[in-house]
């Protein structure tokens, strides 16, 4: 559009000219992100994303359950503060991937593992890594709600108590912290006695995830966490995983694209055991680089 | 074909149908101009009321596919571009509309050179060349159209000044002027709404916003 002179013909158009809008808040808000996810190989990094803490860096990553191969040269790199959520048909590799991540494929007969996971500075998988205290770094929640057939204060308190905790006030401190943390407190806290057993799905599996952060972790990994829930139950833990990643880094498995979409930073495709592509969510889900990712977010798979 | 498919095919097929509407209305104006034909100047504007049914039917297509299909990538940009690109050519008719109505005030003519029919001809050129990218996917027609619209902008300066002149030397020329003006004012939209479109045919196929480079400084890339 143009205006050759002073005058203004826009006689005939009725409506008004909008006034242009500041978009610095939503600007800002996207330029804040900082969650990280990386393959080398493929064009796809935000260079700003390289610069940001790492929490989790997956180098060269081969997993075979016997003869066949369930991860293939996997290279990833998590930001500390971020989520990142693990898309891909069922049999790709990403719950496979997850429990890498503290090493809960160990308790598998029959896998071998290449490769290296970095999760700061520590290789967790050199010899002689303390696999307890790598698993209290890395919580994990799983599909289904597991709580253990005992009191609510006794479900949270169990890792500390297994770690030799028995100081009462400890212990109430640890509770409380974990199930506000969880955004349970105020539902349970004149219950704690009560069986875990009794609450609903929802409320066990935030239960599960108070669980895990009663140990202080500082990574939570979550295997499709709200496969299992109700739409109430599934928003307000989509709610608690954005509150918790001000405090820790998630990793979270989900086939539920649109849950990815809320709640991740950043987003990585698998199939058939390869990483075929990893972004920034909102790239991911509008813009993919590659066709399968494309065809695999839009339903056209296979 | 999927259902999903079957829906994006129709909201595709209504916006080519739209766009076929409109070209028609395009022509029909240029003819009301030249010929000073009444007729054809009322045949646009009847016209007009199926560019309106259509948008109303699309707008509700795009809310539904996008409230009931959780389209992402390329389904989601096609989707929130249709949202963009329907209400574009609900416009062009709106101008060939303003234009029809003076079909018959304009005459006997007063611009020598053919300006004003030159300034339709490209416009008109823009819009066949934005619907084509559409259709075929074409992002370097895309650009094509709007490389172009410096050409109608220049022309649309070129026409106005003339006028100026004209009424300035001849007072009996000014009613004729005045609404040969507000003439090429719409010519002159109808080529941005072609640049507007060719933009979304842009985003639909590359995923960037095409629109205010000078702005672009896109964080998710």
């Amino acid at each position: 559009m143009m205006n050759p002179g002073a005058i203004d013909m826009e006689i005939d158009d009725p409506r008004p000219v909008p006034e242009p809008t500041l978009l610095h808040a939503s600007l800002d808000g996207a330029a804040k992100r900082v969650g990280i996810f990386s393959q080398p190989d493929l064009p796809l990094t935000d260079p700003s994303v390289l610069s940001a803490p790492t929490m989790l860096k997956v180098e060269r990553l081969n997993l075979f359950y016997g003869e066949k191969q369930a991860l293939d040269d996997i290279n990833l790199q998590v930001a500390r503060n971020s989520v990142t959520s693990f898309i891909g048909p069922s049999g790709c590799g990403k719950s496979t991937l997850l429990r890498c991540l503290n090493r809960m494929n160990d308790l598998i007969d029959d896998v071998r593992i290449q490769g290296r996971v970095m999760m700061g500075d520590t290789d967790i998988y050199a010899p002689g890594t303390d696999v307890i205290a790598l698993r209290k770094r890395a919580g994990m929640v799983f599909q289904k709600s597991n709580p253990f057939p005992k009191s609510i204060f006794e479900n949270v308190a169990y890792g500390l108590r297994i770690q030799g905790q028995g100081d009462r006030v400890v212990l109430e401190e640890a509770v409380e912290r974990s199930l506000k943390g969880a955004g349970l407190w105020e539902e349970v806290k004149d219950r704690l006695k009560d069986s875990a057993q009794g609450l609903s799905g929802g409320q066990q599996q935030r239960l599960c995830i108070a669980r895990a952060l009663a140990v202080r972790p500082e990574i939570i990994l979550m295997d499709e966490p709200c496969s299992a829930l109700d739409p109430i139950a599934t928003a307000r833990v989509e709610e608690l995983i954005l509150e918790l990643k001000r405090e820790f880094t998630i990793v979270i498995v989900t086939h539920n694209m649109q849950q990815a979409a809320r709640v991740s930073d950043h987003t990585a495709f698998f199939w058939m055991g390869k990483l075929i592509e990893t972004g920034l969510t909102e790239k991911l889900f509008t813009n993919p680089g590659h066709r399968m990712t494309e065809d695999y977010i839009t339903g056209r798979f296979g | 074909m999927r259902q999903f498919d079957q829906e994006l095919k129709d909201l595709r097929d209504g916006i080519l149908a739209m766009a076929g509407l409109a070209e028609e209305m395009i022509d029909l104006t240029s003819q009301a101009l030249s010929e000073r034909s009444r007729a054809k100047a009322e045949q646009v504007m009847a016209m007009d009321r199926s560019l309106d049914e259509w948008e109303l039917k699309l707008d509700r297509l795009c809310v539904d596919l996008l409230a009931l299909r959780s389209p992402a990538a390329g389904d989601l940009r096609l989707i929130a571009s249709s949202l963009k690109i329907v209400p574009e050519i609900e416009r062009i008719g709106d101008h060939c509309c303003n234009i029809a109505r003076r079909a018959t005030y304009v005459h006997p003519p007063i611009l020598t050179g053919g300006l004003l029919e030159r300034m339709g001809q490209e416009t008109r050129g823009m819009v066949r060349w934005a619907v084509d990218a559409f259709i075929g996917s074409d992002a370097g027609l895309a650009r094509t159209v709007i490389n172009a619209d410096d050409s109608v902008d220049e022309l649309y300066g070129q026409i106005y000044r003339e006028l100026l002149r004209l009424m300035m030397s001849d007072p009996l020329c000014i009613e004729r002027a005045s609404h040969l003006i507000l003439v090429i004012k719409n010519w002159e939209r109808i080529a941005d709404q072609a640049t507007n479109i060719a933009e979304e045919v842009l985003f639909i196929l590359e995923g960037r916003s095409a629109k205010h480079a000078y702005l672009q400084s896109d964080s998710t890339e």
